[in-house]
């Protein structure tokens, strides 16, 4: 079975220390925030980091697919986009992902299947859809996984979607990151029916419901889902329970929920909670644990370094990419 | 030698499908009711048969859903071939056009290109009143990445088709309703068309109408009208509205000195006006009397034929227009 999750000491040490890099990756984001280095609207992934690097572990990044939101940044790193790159982008030099054109929202890597950062809430949706659609006749065996906050079931496109994946029964994994806020607005004030799996499972996908805070569980489900895609069954669907902790964007004041509530989550923080467990079970040392940090600290320094270094793209360039005429010559053989 | 072939308008659409399908197996054509019913203007008659439910994919009623769909087929390496049965419906759409296919190239950098092409039937002058009947094609060529392809004779039907699936960036064809039955003659010498020029349809020194789509026969025969009078009309077809082939619009300009242009659209904020300006910009001093737009009346087009007629742009109106600017040679 290729499903079984190998809980060696690599592999833990490996979720670990992914999840560590999206912390604190978004801890520097906010220092170069407040610094005016990084502009515009940045979303973090704080609290959330158990889902995106969950799906990476149990899938086969270039080989299968991703569609991600404008809340991406854990995604981009679990999925293997170089940490340099998308510090660039943050930064808006031509040595950035998107060679400054997207920023923090849109962050895209065509080696690594990486189909953005999508900010359009549902936007991605169909997008994975057609993805998937390409693959089933293209590269047999590929997975998209599209990954959608609970917000986004509001939308007409998310049910299109929904039946368009069953209806054709395409490969593709739907992420639902359930952090229990479309903004400021809780689910229960927005929707009807707030078990999301049941809106998947009226189109007869199957779903399962996950602890979005545990990245052993979002792997186990998605192994799970992507034996069920790769054979060929059709689509999956999985909600992940989870939690942002820091507020919606770096405009938003938090006065929807209270201190308590936060808190309370933190207490199920996924990094705090995997490390706390590897300890108890011998399967994390100190010194390891302070090797990881050490070696997540340099990458993010180099990273820094590589996007201060970097150089803004001339204005002269403007233009270029807004249809494909040129570039498409220059990559005909 | 090749003997002359004589078809419509709608069956050289269907033609160029058939080719396409043939020429490429990544092509596929998807939109509603395009398969069992043989879509809405009988454009894709007999292709189901033809090619089968792979290749020829009848879609649920979820405009916004299968074009993001078909923007992802193309972003992974298919060359999707989406019908919308009038522009008035790809408003659904408009999110998936505007916010992905227009953009994700910039977006990314140059990493990923949007292949697709999408076919749908503009305009007025059938009776089926203010949602589906509207020419929004001048909206979409308000926006940066997308081609805007209007077609407006047979070969053009039965040529851009082969050019816009060749072309990297999502192309969007405006078929007009009132043209599908249209009918004429090939000439077997023209295989291909760019997605470049416009294309000049009749010479004239006295007055230059600019036009596309449905406004090319009004100003063809509009043209004839004039000849009587001794107005000798030049007609340029745009066939793209965007990107606009500006040089041809000014070097006939130059010719004659004198410029209606005939627009289909609302003139508010119109390919018509967009023209003009741009006239006003680099050509004003080539020109000797003001500007003249013929458009429609600003107006939901209605359903009374008298009332639809009288808010589409019409040949009496054009050939009003030139004689307000031409003066008369007696």
């Amino acid at each position: 079975m290729t499903t079984k999750i190998r809980l060696d000491r690599t592999h833990l040490h490996h979720l670990w220390r992914q999840m560590l890099r999206i912390r604190r990756f978004e801890a520097r984001c906010v220092e170069l925030y407040q610094a005016q280095k990084i502009r515009g609207f940045l979303h973090l992934y704080d609290g959330e980091e158990a889902v995106a690097v969950g799906v990476a572990s149990a899938l086969d990044p270039g080989r299968d697919a991703v569609v991600a939101t404008y809340r991406e940044h854990g995604q981009a790193l679990a999925w293997g986009v170089p940490m340099t790159t998308l510090m660039a982008e943050m930064l808006g030099k031509v040595e950035g992902c998107c060679r400054g054109r997207g920023g923090s929202m849109h962050l895209f890597d065509r080696r690594r299947r990486f189909y953005g950062g999508n900010a359009i809430v549902g936007g991605g949706l169909p997008l994975a859809a057609g993805i998937s659609l390409a693959d089933k006749r293209l590269r047999p065996g590929a997975v998209t996984a599209c990954f959608f906050g609970e917000g986004a079931v509001g939308e007409g496109v998310f049910h299109e979607t929904m039946n368009l994946a069953e209806l054709w029964q395409l490969p593709v994994l739907f992420v639902c990151e359930n952090n229990l806020y479309a903004m400021g607005v809780p689910l229960a004030d927005s929707e009807v029916e707030t078990d999301i799996r049941r809106k998947a499972q009226a189109y007869r996908m199957p779903a399962e419901q996950v602890d979005g805070m545990d990245p052993v569980r979002v792997e186990d489900a998605v192994r799970r889902a992507a034996e069920h895609i790769r054979g060929g069954h059709g689509p999956y669907f999985i909600e992940a329970r989870t939690y942002r902790f820091r507020a919606h964007s770096m405009f938003d004041t938090q006065a929807y929920r209270t201190r308590d509530e936060i808190e309370g989550w933190k207490r199920l923080d996924p990094i705090e909670r995997l490390r706390a467990w590897m300890v108890a079970n011998h399967e994390l040392s100190d010194a390891e644990a302070a090797s990881i940090e050490a070696a997540v600290d340099a990458e993010l320094d180099a990273a820094v370094a590589f996007a201060e270094a970097g150089t803004p793209e001339p204005v002269d360039q403007l233009e270029r990419f807004v249809t494909m005429d040129e570039v498409v010559q220059e990559t005909q053989p | 030698m090749n003997e002359p072939v004589r078809m419509t308008y709608r069956e050289a659409c269907r033609q160029a499908i058939r080719d396409a399908l043939h020429a490429d197996p990544r092509t596929f054509v998807l939109g509603e009711d395009v398969g069992r019913y043989g879509g809405c203007y009988a454009v894709t008659k007999g292709l189901l048969e033809e090619f089968g439910p792979e290749r020829i994919v009848d879609t649920p009623l979820a405009e916004n859903g299968f074009t993001g769909l078909a923007i992802g087929a193309a972003l992974a390496g298919l060359r999707p071939l989406l019908e919308v049965m009038t522009c008035n419906f790809s408003l659904l759409a408009l999110d998936q056009i505007m916010n992905n296919a227009a953009t994700l190239p910039h977006m990314s950098g140059g990493q990923f290109a949007v292949p697709l092409v999408v076919r749908m039937a503009t305009g007025g002058g059938r009776q089926l009143a203010a949602q589906h009947s509207h020419s929004l094609e001048g909206w979409y060529a308000h926006i940066p990445g997308l081609k805007v392809a209007v077609p407006g004779t047979v070969e053009d039907a039965r040529h851009m088709l082969a050019a816009a699936l060749a072309d990297p960036n999502p192309v969007l064809i405006f078929e007009h309703v009132v043209l599908y039955n249209a009918e004429a003659e090939l000439d077997s010498g023209v295989s291909a068309v760019d997605l470049q020029h416009a294309k000049l349809r009749r010479a004239g020194r006295d007055v230059t109408l600019v036009t596309y789509g449905n406004g090319l026969p009004k100003c063809l025969a509009a043209a004839d009208v004039l000849a009587g009078d001794g107005i000798e009309a030049e007609v340029i077809d745009l066939r793209m509205l965007r990107p606009l082939d500006m040089p041809t619009i000014v070097g006939s300009v130059q010719r004659t000195r004198r410029v209606v242009i005939v627009d289909e659209g609302w003139k508010s904020g119109s390919i018509s006006a967009e023209i003009a300006a741009r006239l006003a910009e680099d050509a004003l001093y080539e020109l000797d009397a003001p500007i003249r737009r013929v458009c429609s009346r600003e107006v939901p087009v209605p359903y009374a034929a008298q009332l639809e007629e009288a808010a589409l742009p019409s040949i009496d109106g054009i050939v009003a227009a030139v004689r307000s600017i031409v003066p008369r040679r007696d």
